[in-house]
């Protein structure tokens, strides 16, 4: 048995990382195990960007319009490629849905027993999912990128990259810790796809995944701002898209970075709480 | 060492308030106002101590309470009432130094990677634990040659058996050579190979390492080759903690006959038996009796002398029956288990 070791000592904190970097191991051997099937759902999910093409196509011949609140076509192909990027880092397919079965089926448990904490689990086994996925998915992601190429704004400057590499990381953070809080509800409702049903319809439409959040009325638009979910795909295509100014990307990070320090914060009490109320009526 | 107490538990009590759905469309729209709970007294003040060492049989019928008990010990559910420490923790605090030292199995799935050879599940374990690396590979190797099942550990586990699953559970759980395990029915549903080798595990983990283990099961077999010790737990409550041959002394009055006849026309038929022997099979030339103890050897005798026998053995009734007796001799006070209206709690029932 191993001597105990003072908290926040280095070599526990060594401990700490290599116990997520193992999990993070195991997870990718586990998603390499169904690579085919894996293969081609990721290749599926490009079929829907040239329909959507073609849609707005036809949306501005329809209008006669060249520019739509700013945007012209061009400009919406090159958007509409950036939050398909954006929600490639912040969508968490299964996620929440794999919570709530957990909680229903009482396999969590093994988080209460074994000396591991779940939100870290999770996290750790989310990031092996994408390592995977954008190993799979970068070969499409780069042909698409160079058949649009016409379309899209030159190469960003070296502080703008690092901002939009820093704002796809930021998505994914609150992509997990927002799906993670959902999942939870499940501590208190037995029956929660419904929920996650009508929350997948309101983070289409207010992460600006559907349409530039600009084309919204007012009303909405100042509703879409007040929420986060506009930080999972909105956001961070604007980054890249180069239209707004540094000074708003940064401010943008900020509040970006607030909603996901939010969002940790919320799931680790929604997790203590459930924990709690687990452990006084269920087991 | 071997004197230290490792399980400590008094008074402990858990009730659960459970929702009483009543049939029909009426009963439900009342329901939707008025719910009606009924008081559930999983565990009702149980108190008992294991020492470092014990392998302790937890036994009782369905629904004694001793999941409930389990669950508790393992801090995976919080008592009504009463106090525990178990390897010096309060289990429910659930104190990491605390998970490091224990292990639960309860049914399946608790720790293994469903797509992936075990062998992966359990250098997570190494890093989960901290096993130092020579440590680990000793210990898989003792549990795998223990277990037989070298080979499978590469094999994914969803394609293996419901035995060979629970021999990598229990690899999985006694890995990081922990001080206490709690195993809730290790080897149900298992052939009786499969089931030995378990045994023949546990023992030898028990011995090498002193492993405490605190085990439930339906099997007799699992019982008379482990424990030294039972705990019997009825309605909540322990009606007996001691040594197993006292619990069949006491309670376990019958011995069940096997007795194979030589032909089925030289088989007795059945209003043979009379008095207090119960006939429970009669397919000639197949007879199985159950007979009063004391009777045993007078009704043999006397068989012996006038049938001819290819086949004769004399069993314990299943641990089922014997406990069934002690449920039925230790019935508890029936208001306890009597329905009882409460208040809707703001936060619902379970």
């Amino acid at each position: 048995m191993s001597a105990p070791i003072a908290p926040g000592s280095s070599r526990r904190r060594l401990s700490r990382w290599s116990k997520y970097r193992a999990v993070l191991v195991t997870a990718i051997s586990e998603r390499f195990v169904y690579r085919t099937d894996f293969f081609i759902a990721t290749l599926l999910r490009f079929a829907p960007i040239a329909t959507t093409i073609l849609l707005w196509q036809a949306v501005f011949a329809g209008s006669g319009r060249s520019e739509l609140a700013g945007y012209r076509f061009e400009d919406v192909v090159a958007y509409y490629l950036f939050t398909t990027l954006g929600r490639a880092f912040s969508s968490m397919p299964g996620l929440a849905m794999g919570i709530a079965r957990e909680i229903r089926e009482g396999t969590i448990r093994r988080f209460l027993l074994q000396p591991i904490d779940l939100l870290g689990y999770l996290l750790a086994c989310r990031v092996a999912h994408k390592l995977v996925y954008y190993l799979i998915a970068a070969v499409p992601f780069v042909v698409l990128f160079t058949l649009c190429g016409s379309y899209l704004p030159g190469w960003p400057t070296p502080g703008r990259f690092a901002c939009g590499i820093a704002a796809l990381v930021l998505a994914f953070l609150l992509g997990f810790y927002l799906e993670a809080s959902l999942g939870m509800l499940a501590f208190w409702f037995l029956e929660i796809s419904g929920v996650l049903y009508i929350m997948m319809g309101v983070n289409y439409f207010f992460s600006g995944h559907m349409i530039p959040l600009e084309l919204l009325p007012s009303a909405v638009r100042a509703v879409a701002w007040a929420l986060p979910f506009q930080y999972l795909a909105y956001f961070p295509a604007t980054v890249w898209l180069q239209k707004t100014s540094m000074e708003t990307v940064l401010a943008g990070l900020l509040v970006q970075a607030a909603w996901v320090a939010a969002m940790i914060c919320l799931s680790r009490i929604l997790l203590r709480r459930g924990l709690r109320r687990y452990t006084a009526f269920g087991g | 060492m071997r004197d230290e107490t490792v399980i400590d538990a008094e008074g402990l009590t858990r009730h659960f308030k459970v929702y009483r759905k009543r049939a029909g469309f009426w009963a439900a729209v009342r329901g939707l106002f008025r719910r009606e709970y009924r008081l559930v007294r999983a565990v009702d003040g149980v108190s008992f101590q294991v020492r470092a060492g014990e392998i302790v049989g937890f036994l009782g019928p369905n629904g004694a309470g001793k999941t409930t008990t389990l669950k508790m010990l393992a801090g995976l559910l919080y008592p009504t009432a009463g106090r525990a420490t178990v390897l010096g923790f309060v289990p429910w605090e659930r104190h990491n130094a605390f998970r490091r030292q224990f292990a639960l199995v309860m049914g399946q799935r608790n720790q293994l990677w469903w797509d992936l050879p075990a062998i992966e599940s359990f250098q997570l374990h190494r890093e989960l634990y901290e096993i130092p690396p020579g440590d680990f590979q000793q210990r898989l190797r003792e549990l795998t040659e223990a277990l037989q099942v070298g080979k499978l550990i590469h094999q994914p586990v969803r394609e293996l058996s419901l035995g060979e699953r629970m021999k990598m559970e229990l690899i999985g759980a006694f890995l990081h050579a922990p001080r206490l395990v709690l195993l809730d029915e290790p080897t149900l549903g298992l052939d009786v190979v499969a089931q030995a080798a378990i045994l023949d595990c546990l023992r030898q983990f028990n011995r090498r390492y002193g492993t405490t283990i605190l085990l439930t099961s339906h099997y007799m077999r699992d019982v008379e080759e482990l424990c030294q010790r039972i705990i019997v737990i009825n309605a909540g409550r322990i009606v007996y903690d001691g040594g197993l041959q006292g619990v069949v002394e006491r309670f376990g009055r019958h011995k069940v006959l096997r007795l194979q006849f030589h032909t089925a026309a030289g088989t007795p038929g059945p209003e043979t038996w009379n008095g207090s022997i119960e006939v429970l099979e009669h397919r000639p030339p197949l007879v199985k009796l159950r007979v009063e103890r004391d009777q045993v050897s007078r009704l043999l005798q006397g068989l012996l002398a006038h049938w001819q026998l290819d086949d004769i053995s004399v069993e314990d009734p299943p641990l089922e029956e014997i406990i069934t007796d002690v449920f039925t001799t230790t019935a508890p006070p029936t208001e306890s288990r009597e329905p009882q209206t409460v208040r809707p709690a703001a936060d619902g029932g379970h």
